[in-house]
């Protein structure tokens, strides 16, 4: 058997229960890798329960900087019996195969072209330990020291780790370093170490921090100057409010008198939620929600009703598998349509798609300054991939010089100026009208703020061309705000082409791999990361440009191709679909394989074996 | 459509405090239909708000959807209005209260607004003691989808089209009660003299108030055999006591009997005297209050007054500890901690 054979580049996923600790030992294992230099990006891929299901975490490690899924597993380190006649299946060939072997393999498990590693983790604990729930929690541990010795990783960085994480709790530090050392020694003890697979310290990580989105989303409301947050706990999307409440205490204590500069109410339900946020915009407090699909699927009137009265709202959905309940803690791109046509009648929404932590904090910023320069909605939709993992990014910056842009407001002194204030009066052109806020003059800028038809001047009226100018000059705003959401980024291949690839959020990393793979594959093809709708004219012009566009999303349903379609009146032909729906993140190698099959003329067997996820899922 | 008043005054009209004549706080001219019990609310809120010396454009009025919601049109023209989504307005006054601690919010809803779509809502406002007037305008019916029963319809009671309705009947009162209200009281539409100083004293009520307000719907549920029709409520009205608002500064004029009356200091300084008729009910006690109504209620009768109060009562701003400041005034300097502190976080983060 060839063993694989690889430095700083390899999937190594772990098979564990939930609810027994693993999360955190895991969670050292990839920082360990990131403090060595060599970038990481671990997915959790969880059930939707609290104790004694089958839990996964799966790292990719990649010195040249792929931080998508590639697809396929080269080391499986499992400890959970439940699952592992499906985990020593992934094993790619040549692989590793590691268990918990104080009670041997299921015979008709062993495969003959993987190596298998039997660790005699329950027994080293129950030698060790007589604690039942140190017995489960330093098991974790002790299998990552055992890595440490297969792979060759820093122990020094490690059991610094250690000493970061249990600072403040200093009686931890030394029984967890313990542990390590256990695994460690016994791995050195009883293999030759390294494996063919390691990790060797490097310096491809520079200043990035490791962040999940959620807290990213947090922190840019913070920065943003959100005052208030209402919301409703809905997985994936709570660590976002979770990140907001624990720095606003740290961040927003008044330093006089020790009150707080924000407000977080947990509502009775997501219309609540949607419904509190409306209200503290609508009186010139910055706030905020976040929800998930389906959240979203509540939040529909009131996003209507904000769309229609210009209310500045901002909603953060972290989106997850559905249709209904779905696969709550499984990821997808697939509130798109729902979120872009939210609510009754003709409604068009402002979304945003970050695809970093980095780009989660910018935009979650951003959304503030967005919702009130334009008068409308704007609902960020990131994931759950992106919300709740670890990713490597960008640090985070803020520039001190930067004010907030509280859009057309006017106060006392302006009111005072004019003859008659018209809330609906299209003064400059651009579809935005200015606003008050209630209580700014004691006779002037009073309006009645509502979802029924009005006039210009808040006016109630059901005359029909009262109405139908009101919906143009909508329209009229529609395009207005194509100049100021986020551009698209484009990536030229440096060749000639008709082909090109189209994708927003959390497909780009998978997407950028893709990208080489084909170019080895001999097909050069251009990208661009669409970054907000509405659409704005770059974008039109890219797919002018090419004949054949694969629009690559994590949905069934080819939803961010339909509202192409819809927004630029395109035929069907043009847009191929790359899709993949099955609750995981996307892998490279299964956007190579698809566009492949697709390419007129192309019929080339893939170079890696792989596990495929096919356009209809798994 | 909305209709102005004309402006045209009578020149010896009399003055507030604040140079306000009533005409001030008026709105436009309403809409329903002659005789709603809504309007004399309207009229109700009008004269509360003058009496107060308020200020109309530190006023907010919030309501849903449905006849009652469409009222706040009539009345306070110089304040914000906010006619929201169907049951949802407790939700946008809990965020504009938020962001805006100063102004006082007025909610107006109905009984179809209030009972049933927005029963969670109207729950879960009290719960946090949001710092409101929560006032219903209740007719038991739905008059802009031309008469259904509504939730707060009494069984039995007929509407115009003469089914008596088989369901047992929402007692806002109580089940605020249950829920932990601060402030809670029913008057009836045509009851100025109750309902005036009502909404003096709820709107000086730290904390949720809610002023449940009978208010017959003269299209549709004032008919025969209607428990909410203005003859049967002026017949089975039971008053718990006289109120009387005396605002905070002003000197108590009145005269009452020794031994006759309760005064209440609320938390602005404003003084309550209650002039007690139902022997049994202490307003000041929760368990005696729901007791009262459901006695009340047993025998037929509609209990209307002040039913309970709770003068110390922690709204949800005391309970969140926010700042004293309103949200919506702070600015960069209260709001982002710029980037020297983005550093560490990100140095943590490594």
């Amino acid at each position: 058997m060839q063993s694989l054979q690889s430095v700083n580049e390899f999937v190594i996923k772990f098979a564990n229960v939930n609810g027994t600790g693993s999360a955190s030992a895991n969670n050292l294992f990839a920082k360990a890798i990131f403090r060595m230099g060599v970038p990481v990006c671990p997915k959790n891929i969880f059930p939707s329960n609290i104790q004694g299901l089958p839990t996964w975490y799966e790292v990719r490690v990649s010195e040249r900087g792929y931080l998508g899924r590639r697809g396929g597993v080269d080391i499986m380190l499992s400890v959970n019996p439940q699952s592992m006649p499906q985990d020593i299946r992934e094993v790619e060939p040549g692989g590793y195969f590691i268990y918990d072997n104080t009670k041997p393999l299921d015979l008709r498990l062993v495969r003959n072209d993987v190596n298998i590693i039997g660790l005699p983790l329950t027994r080293i604990c129950n030698d060790e330990y007589k604690d039942p729930r140190q017995r489960q929690l330093f098991k974790n541990v002790i299998y990552v020291g055992a890595l440490a010795a297969l792979l060759d990783m820093d122990f020094a960085v490690l059991t610094g780790l250690v000493s970061d994480q249990f600072k403040g709790k200093d009686k931890l530090i030394l029984p967890n370093i313990h542990a390590l050392e256990l695994g460690y020694q016994y791995a050195k003890e009883n293999f030759a170490c390294p494996i063919g697979v390691r990790v060797r310290t490097a310096d491809k990580v520079g200043d990035k921090v490791l962040l999940d989105g959620n807290t990213a989303l947090g922190l840019g409301a913070i920065y943003g100057g959100a005052t208030v947050a209402a919301w409703y706990p809905i997985t994936p999307s709570t660590s976002v409010v979770d990140a907001y409440e624990k720095y606003a205490k740290r961040l927003r204590i008044d330093p006089g008198t020790g009150r707080k500069n924000y407000a977080i109410v947990q509502a009775e339900d997501e219309l609540a939620a949607i419904g509190m946020v409306v209200g503290a915009s609508w009186n010139g407090a910055r706030a905020f929600t976040a929800t998930s699909g389906p959240g979203l699927s509540l939040m529909a009137e009131f996003l209507g009703l904000a769309y229609f009265a210009e209310i500045p709202t901002v909603l953060f959905d972290v989106q997850r598998a559905g249709p209904s309940t779905g696969m709550p803690t499984r990821t997808q791109q697939s509130d798109i349509l729902a979120a872009a046509y939210a609510s009754h009648g003709d409604t068009k929404q402002v979304l945003l798609f970050p695809s970093t932590p980095k780009e989660c904090f910018d935009f979650g910023a951003l959304s503030f300054d967005l919702a009130e320069r334009l008068q409308t909605p704007i609902i960020l939709m990131t994931d759950l991939d992106l919300g709740m993992n670890d990713n490597m990014s960008e640090p985070l910056e803020w520039d001190d010089e930067r004010r907030y842009d509280r859009g057309k407001v006017l106060n006392a002194e302006d009111l005072d100026r004019m003859e008659r204030f018209g809330r609906y009066l299209d003064v400059d052109g651009d579809g935005i009208c200015y606003r008050t806020i209630p209580g700014t003059h004691p006779e002037k800028g009073a309006f009645f703020t509502r979802g029924t038809s009005r006039d210009e001047y808040a006016v109630y009226t059901e005359r029909g061309e009262e109405y139908a100018k009101n919906m143009q000059r909508l329209l009229a705003k529609w395009e207005t705000i194509k100049e100021w959401v986020p551009k698209p980024i484009e990536q030229d291949c440096g060749q000639d082409t008709d082909t090109a690839v189209l994708y927003f959020g959390t497909s780009e990393e998978s997407a950028r791999e893709a990208l080489d793979y084909l170019a080895e594959d001999g097909l050069r093809i251009n990208a661009m990361r669409v970054r907000a709708f509405p659409f704005n004219r770059d974008v039109e012009a890219f797919l002018e440009r090419h004949e054949r566009v694969f629009v690559i999303e994590q949905n069934r349903d080819a939803q961010l191709r339909t509202l192409l379609m819809a927004e630029f009146e395109l035929g069907p032909d043009k847009l191929k679909s790359v899709l993949c729906y099955d609750g995981t993140p996307i892998s490279a190698r299964n956007i190579r394989q698809q566009i492949l099959q697709q390419m007129p003329g192309h019929n080339v067997t893939p170079l890696r074996r792989d596990r495929l996820v096919s356009a209809a899922g798994e | 459509m909305s209709y102005q008043i004309p402006k045209f005054r009578h020149p010896d009209l009399p003055v507030n405090e604040l140079g306000y004549t009533r005409a001030d706080y008026e709105g436009a001219i309403s809409t329903l239909c002659a005789g709603c019990g809504h309007d004399s609310i309207s009229g109700s809120i009008v004269r509360a708000c003058h009496e107060l010396n308020l200020e109309p454009h530190r006023i907010a009025k919030l309501s849903g959807i449905g006849c009652s919601s469409k009222a706040p049109t009539y009345f306070l023209g110089k304040s914000h209005g906010f006619n929201s989504v169907h049951g949802r307005m407790p939700s946008v006054v809990t965020g504009a209260a938020m962001g805006n601690r100063d102004l006082l919010y007025l909610g107006v809803s109905g009984d179809g607004d209030t009972a049933s779509i927005g029963m969670g809502q109207f729950a879960h406002a009290i719960r946090r003691n949001l710092n409101m007037v929560y006032i219903v305008m209740n007719n038991g019916c739905y008059g802009l989808t031309k008469g259904q029963d509504s939730a707060t319809a009494d069984e039995g009671s007929a509407s115009k089209k003469g089914d008596p309705n088989p369901f047992s009947a929402i007692d806002l009162p109580g089940l605020a009660l249950q829920l932990g209200a601060t402030f809670v009281a029913r008057s009836f539409s045509g009851d100025k003299g109750q309902l005036v100083p009502l909404i003096k004293a709820a709107m000086s009520h730290r904390g949720f108030a809610l002023i449940d307000v009978v208010s017959p719907c003269v299209t549709f549920n004032n008919n025969a055999g209607s428990t909410k029709s203005y003859e049967f409520v002026r017949e089975h009205a039971e008053a718990t006591g006289t109120v009387d608002f005396v605002p905070m500064r002003e000197e108590i004029t009145a005269h009452y009997a020794p031994g006759t009356g309760t005064e209440v200091t609320l938390h602005d300084g404003s003084v309550l005297h209650l002039e007690k008729l139902d022997e049994e009910l202490d307003p000041f006690d929760r368990l005696s209050a729901m007791v009262a109504i459901e006695k009340h209620r047993a025998a037929g009768e509609i209990l209307t007054g002040l039913i309970y109060i709770d003068k110390d009562s922690r709204d949800l701003h005391d309970v969140l500890e926010t700042s004293r400041r309103p949200l919506n005034t702070l600015t960069e300097e209260d709001l982002c901690p710029g980037n020297k502190v983005l550093a560490n976080i990100n140095s943590s983060l490594r």
